[in-house]
């Protein structure tokens, strides 16, 4: 959703104020009317309704409903929602504890208490349907599965509970009455004010629109399907958003009779068709409209045998349910029709809809693999193998898609071709099966894929979007520890995480106390921690993160969302941009796309937005030559709304400063964190923890390894690297005997074999001609004064040298080979070596060295 | 030899230097020619002696035996053991001059992995190739090739190189220590791995044998012993810091050993008489002074293994059905051929031009001269100092002689008729150069 779509959008308010708060300075209102200039189109969603909220994902609103609409006194327009939140939106952990199925329509009665309810206007894109359930029961078949949610329990950010009778009433009411006002504020019950209400709305709607199509709004408002209006809508769109209302009414009748609640029996329907029948006939006649009924009713019958086979596939007493409505609705709209007698028939309109006719006989043509791609989502989702035939489905789509685009003027965005797609599945009458193809694959993949982050993005079918990558279980079971010296490895190695981190409560508090301050704020900050390697950065935020978890789930700290992105796992540092948003919302876009997103994310003032806390390690890799990404990474959590903590982590403590311009080290702020080095009490600590009750080390030699490693490095890596092998020597040596005790003597070799300087050991192992060669190179440095030499004079010393040994001294190509041989193990520098004789040589390493492995002969 | 006068890096599989390379294939083909005529009359075991050792020294890895290296290999195995049997992650590097057996190391330990039993099947390869693999995007392509998950993408084109490395460090991060098949990760040249951008690979790869995921185990393969330098910091701290060093270290007495075991036909060899009589003369042939000798020279020129394939080879390209047995004088043959100077060898062949230009000052045409300048240029026996401009004409253009006196030298008195007056020249203008 790009914000130029949302500047087509034009919000006004409904009615009158009903009151007003003077203290406040609120003006309370009924209504609001969403008005799209581009597809010309108009909804008026009440108090009591159900609306779809814009959220950070675009393909994932939100579903709410509206209690309260008001004006402050800075003229900005609010809203205060009542929340339900999709299966998506629980955590997988916590999805576990229904023991069922979610089925994605389903959504749960929100009763977590960090949201804010208050939201903007704006954000709101349009109503919806939401049918209360009780518990045991299955969820109705419906024809309209984007529109409509059923709700069944509640959700509390801790367990799920049945709705309690009053708040199922009351939804139910809101549910039914289809824009009933459960406020009590307001008396008014709606079928009551029907006309009234619709008189009024001409009214506004006329003051302030230029063209109208006032009886879409309504119909908009009763069907609760069609009107996304957040939505680019061409003419198209248009034309199959108002088909013919007794169709619609159709579908959604469907749905109840289908579900046996009775919820809606035939006095209700006859009531809604008269209510229908009502609405449009005062009203000025629309000419789109009229037409398209008319041509709904002549595309019927042939569309009739082209779903028939394919109906098969389900039972046919719905088809036959479905067909009998039909039948009963046809005289209604033939009726309609007639009486309106369409005459100003938009040729475009006309054009139009035949290029769907055809699109539609089409379409049935391709209905198998439709179907059969619905029965095999519905029996095994779950099984990787239907990636596979999912995929080849999707090209099918693809196809849709663009047949679709040509008789259609542009799809500038997914959720238009959704839409276009959507819309002449359910014209041909199998709703059930068709509709929303993208969003029922979609769901598919969520819940399967174990990370929902990975949301396919229907534009690029190049990326492996819905593969789930695993590497192949092993064959034979990993076998357990079976000695102390195992065991010790076991836990000695740096994946192992210990149950706390010792040596660095005070930098924990730090960390803890930041962002727990941030959380409760509810504001936004970041902190630079720096530090050399091995020093238990990552490892100390990361038990950071999860403690704060852990308050958060006991309820002492509001929940946050967690996302980690690193600068060294990154191709390029615009990437950066790109897996934020992937972790945050699911998409996936370009980098410049997203950065585009997630500014907006995170400069406006979203609903339901949580804190984030993002961890970027290896931050010094994000450079750039404008340092945008830094820029921008540290100017969001400035930003009013963002609610966005950042926790920054590198090597050099004084990177802000070195690499850093002034704007972007400014906006990172001076809360700075250092980690030390561990010294040698620290480590000995660490190693003792690490290894806990087993005995598997000497205590000297603990301390043995500890002193080593502080004096060199202070990287507890190393430290337990080394204890490791030397758990390994330890084991080697005592294979024999029963010794199981690694000593100061492993240590030490442990020690030597990791820090021993290769270089003497290579030379002491060249051949005699190498070491007469690196004689040579320090005599004629020696002779020169130079450090450098070519290989011929080298050459005249090496001969001198061999004439006073004694030996027979070696050819040309002979010195040549033993250069470049000493050249590739880096003894020696060596230039390219195109210049023969003439290349010059260096020493790559010291001269005394040198000698020192050679004297020792 | 015109080893140093290739490029330092040669790959594995062209075995050794190039131009040792190339003069094996000739002495091969040359004695392929030999033995097709000789194919009647032979009795076929002296043939089949021959190919066996050939194959032998020139599949250095497949068979033959490991010198001097029982407690890297023990290291090795027990790491890679570790890794298979109880998942646990590790990194190791094997350091070692060329030719020293790294690569015959770590395909010997992985055959002694792949015969046990609970290890069989039971861990996936990686083989990367610092000089195939030249960048990230390449090496994660192979990566996902050789682990099998393309099959997982469908028959899809792979998408960007971001989402490549994020769909496999998925792939990788999904798995733990206790049910995810061990990856083993083999990079040969490890040292061109670390001119990759960022070291992304290096750092991810390291980073998962340090974290709990699928167990990993990478193994770099290296000649160059300050490779712990190039690695960058965060990278050098996440590395083990396993290093195995193979650096040759057998004395000439081992090295005998190793020549004889070389040469001798093993003990269930089909025609046993035969193979009593080989093992016999090359029994001999360790105790005579002149092979000592020989071997001695080379010894002390290169312990490389390799430049002892080399040699033998040549010396066993000499055996015939006349000749079924290597003699003293083989050996002392093929070290002569394998140590002669290649440019010394060029000069005297070409001498004749270098004369035409010492004679040009009376005799010969101007054409003729620069005929044999341009063959010398060829040869690059002579080279010009800067680069050849367009500006500058040839006969002005500054030369470097690309030759040693001695060369030069040695070259005019191995040359039969030289004519005097280089001679000469040679003694006048050389003796002060």
């Amino acid at each position: 959703m790009n914000t130029r779509q949302q500047s087509k959008i034009i919000y006004s308010w409904y009615g009158k104020p009903m009151s007003s708060d003077r203290k406040l300075r609120t003006l309370q209102y009924k209504g609001i009317i969403i008005k799209s200039e581009k597809s010309r189109t108009e909804t008026c969603i009440q108090l009591g309704e159900f609306i779809l909220v814009e959220g950070e994902n675009a393909d994932q609103p939100f579903v709410a409903q509206l209690l309260d609409l008001y004006e402050d006194g800075a003229q900005e327009k609010h809203a205060v929602v009542q929340w339900f939140c999709h299966a998506t939106e629980i955590p997988r952990n916590k999805q576990k504890l229904l023991k069922r199925e979610i089925s994605p329509q389903e959504v749960f009665f929100d009763q977590v208490s960090g949201y804010d309810t208050d939201i903007a206007v704006e954000t709101i894109i349009k109503s919806v349907t939401v049918i209360p359930l009780r518990l045991g029961e299955e969820l109705p078949v419906t024809l309209n599965k984007q529109q409509t949610f059923y709700v069944k329990q509640s959700w509390d950010g801790k367990c799920f509970k049945a709705l309690s009778p009053d708040t199922f009433s009351k939804l139910k009411e809101a549910t039914k009455k289809g824009g009933g006002i459960p406020n009590s504020s307001n008396s008014l019950t709606p079928l009551d004010i029907v006309s009234p209400l619709k008189k009024e709305t001409e009214g506004v709607v006329q003051s302030v629109t230029k063209q109208k199509n006032v009886d879409l709004e309504i119909e908009s408002k009763h069907s609760a399907s069609k009107s996304s209006l957040a939505k680019e809508r061409h003419s198209q769109r248009m034309a199959n958003g108002i088909k013919t209302p007794t169709a619609r009414k159709k579908l959604q009748l469907n749905s109840p009779t289908r579900s046996l609640k009775g919820r809606l029996l035939g006095s209700d329907v006859l009531e809604l068709f008269d209510y229908d029948c009502g609405a449009v006939a005062p009203l000025e006649p629309s000419p789109t409209k009229r037409k398209v009924k008319f041509s709904g009713i002549l595309g019927s019958p042939p569309k009739m045998p082209c779903t028939k086979p394919k109906a098969t596939s389900f039972d046919t007493a719905e088809h036959r349910q479905r067909l009998s409505d039909t039948i009963r609705l046809s005289p209604y709209s033939k009726v309609d029709d007639s009486s309106e007698k369409a005459k100003n028939l938009s040729r475009k309109d006309n054009t139009v809809f035949s290029v769907r006719l055809r699109e539609r006989q089409r379409q049935s043509l391709v209905l198998a693999p439709h179907s059969r791609r619905l029965c095999a989502q519905k029996t095994s989702a779950r099984i990787a193998e239907q990636v596979s035939i999912l995929n080849a489905l999707e090209l099918d789509q693809e196809e849709d898609f663009l047949a679709l685009s040509d008789s259609s003027y542009s799809l500038s965005s997914n959720e238009v071709e959704n839409d276009v797609v959507c819309t002449p599945e359910k014209k041909a009458k199998s709703s059930r099966t068709f509709s929303t193809p993208k969003s029922s694959r979609k769901s598919s993949v969520h819940t399967p894929s174990k990370t929902p982050k990975k949301t396919p993005s229907p534009g690029k079918p190049k990326t492996p979007q819905n593969a789930t990558p695993e590497i192949p279980r092993r064959n034979h079971a990993a076998q357990k520890p079976a000695s102390i010296l195992e065991e010790a490895r076991l836990r000695l190695h740096v994946s192992a995480v210990p149950e706390s981190l010792p040596c660095r409560e005070e930098e924990f508090q730090d960390i803890y106390n930041f962002v727990e301050s941030k959380l409760i704020d509810g504001t936004g900050g970041c902190m630079y921690i720096s530090g050399v390697p091995g020093t238990g950065k990552t490892a100390t935020v990361h038990e950071v993160i999860r403690s704060l978890q852990q308050a958060a789930e006991n309820d002492d700290l509001p929940s946050f969302q967690f996302i980690e992105i690193n600068g060294m796992k990154l191709t390029d540092p615009h990437q950066a941009y790109v897996q934020i948003l992937e972790l945050l919302t699911g998409q996936k876009v370009t980098a410049t796309h997203a950065a585009v997103l997630l500014a907006k994310l995170f400069s406006t003032p979203g609903p339901k937005r949580k804190t984030t806390v993002l961890i970027v390690d290896e931050l010094d890799l994000l450079w750039t030559r404008k340092q945008n990404v830094m820029y921008n990474l540290f100017d969001w959590p400035t930003q009013k709304h963002s609610k966005l903590i950042i926790l920054a982590i590198a090597n050099t403590m004084d990177l802000p400063e070195r690499i850093m311009m002034n704007r972007v080290a400014s906006r990172l702020g001076l809360t700075r964190m250092s980690f030390q080095p561990y010294t040698y009490k620290q480590l000995q600590q660490i190693i003792s923890s690490r290894l806990n009750s087993v005995k598997a080390f000497e205590e000297d030699a603990i301390q043995l390894v500890s002193r080593k490693v502080a004096a060199l490095s202070g990287d507890a890596r190393r430290c337990l690297d080394i204890c490791r092998r030397a758990t390994e020597i330890c084991e080697f040596a005592s294979r024999k005997r029963t010794s199981e005790i690694v000593k100061m003597a492993h240590v030490t070799e442990a020690i030597d074999e990791m820090f021993s300087s290769p270089y003497v050991n290579a030379i002491r192992n060249a051949s005699l001609h190498e070491q007469i060669f690196l004689k040579a190179v320090l005599a004629e440095f020696r002779r020169a004064g130079v450090e450098e030499a070519t290989v011929q004079q080298i050459y005249l010393q090496h001969v001198a040298l061999c004439r006073i040994e004694g030996m027979q001294s070696p050819t040309v190509s002979e010195i040549m080979a033993i250069c470049s041989r000493l050249g590739a193990c880096r003894l020696l520098l060596v230039e390219s070596s195109d210049k023969y004789l003439h290349m010059r040589v260096r020493l790559n390493i010291s001269q005394d060295d040198v000698t020192y492995a050679l004297k020792d002969e | 030899m015109k080893t140093s006068a290739m490029s330092k890096r040669k790959s594995k599989e062209s075995g050794g230097a190039n131009g040792e390379c190339i003069s094996q294939t000739f002495r091969n083909k040359v004695s392929e020619l030999n033995l097709q005529r000789n194919c009647k009359l032979e009795t076929f075991s002296c043939l089949k002696v021959q190919k066996l050792l050939r194959e032998r020294f020139c599949h250095h890895y497949a068979t033959g035996k490991l010198f001097g290296m029982d407690h890297q290999y023990r290291h090795l195995l027990e790491l890679l053991k570790r890794t298979i049997v109880h998942g646990e992650s590790n990194s190791a590097l094997i350091i070692g001059p060329r030719g020293s057996g790294k690569t015959a190391l770590l395909k010997h330990v992985l055959k002694e992995v792949k015969e046990m039993k609970q290890v069989r099947e039971n861990f996936l390869e990686v083989h990367l190739n610092g000089l195939l693999q030249t960048n990230d995007k390449t090496a994660l392509k192979e990566i996902t090739r050789q682990l099998h998950l393309e099959n997982v993408v469908g028959d899809k084109v792979f998408g960007s190189f971001a989402e490549n490395l994020a769909f496999l460090l998925e792939a990788l991060r999904k798995g733990d220590r206790t049910s995810s098949c061990p990856v083993l990760f083999i990079l040969d040249e490890f040292d061109l791995f670390v001119h990759h951008k960022n070291q992304t690979l290096l750092y991810n790869l390291f980073d998962i044998s340090q974290s709990a995921q699928t167990p990993v185990t990478v193994i770099g393969l290296t000649c160059r012993q300050d490779i712990l330098e190039l690695l960058e910091k965060r990278v050098k701290s996440r590395f083990s810091h396993r290093q195995i060093y193979l650096l040759n270290s057998f004395d000439f007495k081992q090295y005998i050993r190793i020549f004889k075991e070389k040469l001798s036909l093993p003990a269930k060899y089909p025609d046993e008489a035969f193979a009593q009589k080989w093992n016999n003369n090359i029994q001999h042939l360790s105790e005579d002074k002149t092979v000592q000798d020989t071997l001695q020279k080379l010894f002390h020129y290169s312990k490389d293994l390799r430049s002892l394939h080399l040699l033998l080879m040549l010396a066993l390209s000499n055996v015939t059905v006349h000749h079924p047995l290597i003699t003293a004088s083989d050996l002392h043959e093929a070290s002569k051929q394998y140590r002669m100077d290649s440019r010394a060898n060029i000069v005297h062949e070409f001498q004749k031009f270098v004369q035409r230009k010492a004679h040009c000052m009376y005799n010969f045409e101007k054409p003729v001269v620069m005929k044999a300048f341009e063959h010398l240029l060829q040869l690059e026996l002579v080279k010009p100092i800067e680069r050849p401009s367009v500006r500058t004409q040839r006969e002005y253009l500054l030369m470097k002689l690309l030759l040693d006196n001695n060369q030069i030298m040695d070259a005019l008195q191995v040359y039969p008729n030289c004519p005097t007056d280089i001679k000469q020249w040679a003694a006048s203008s050389l003796s002060w150069l």
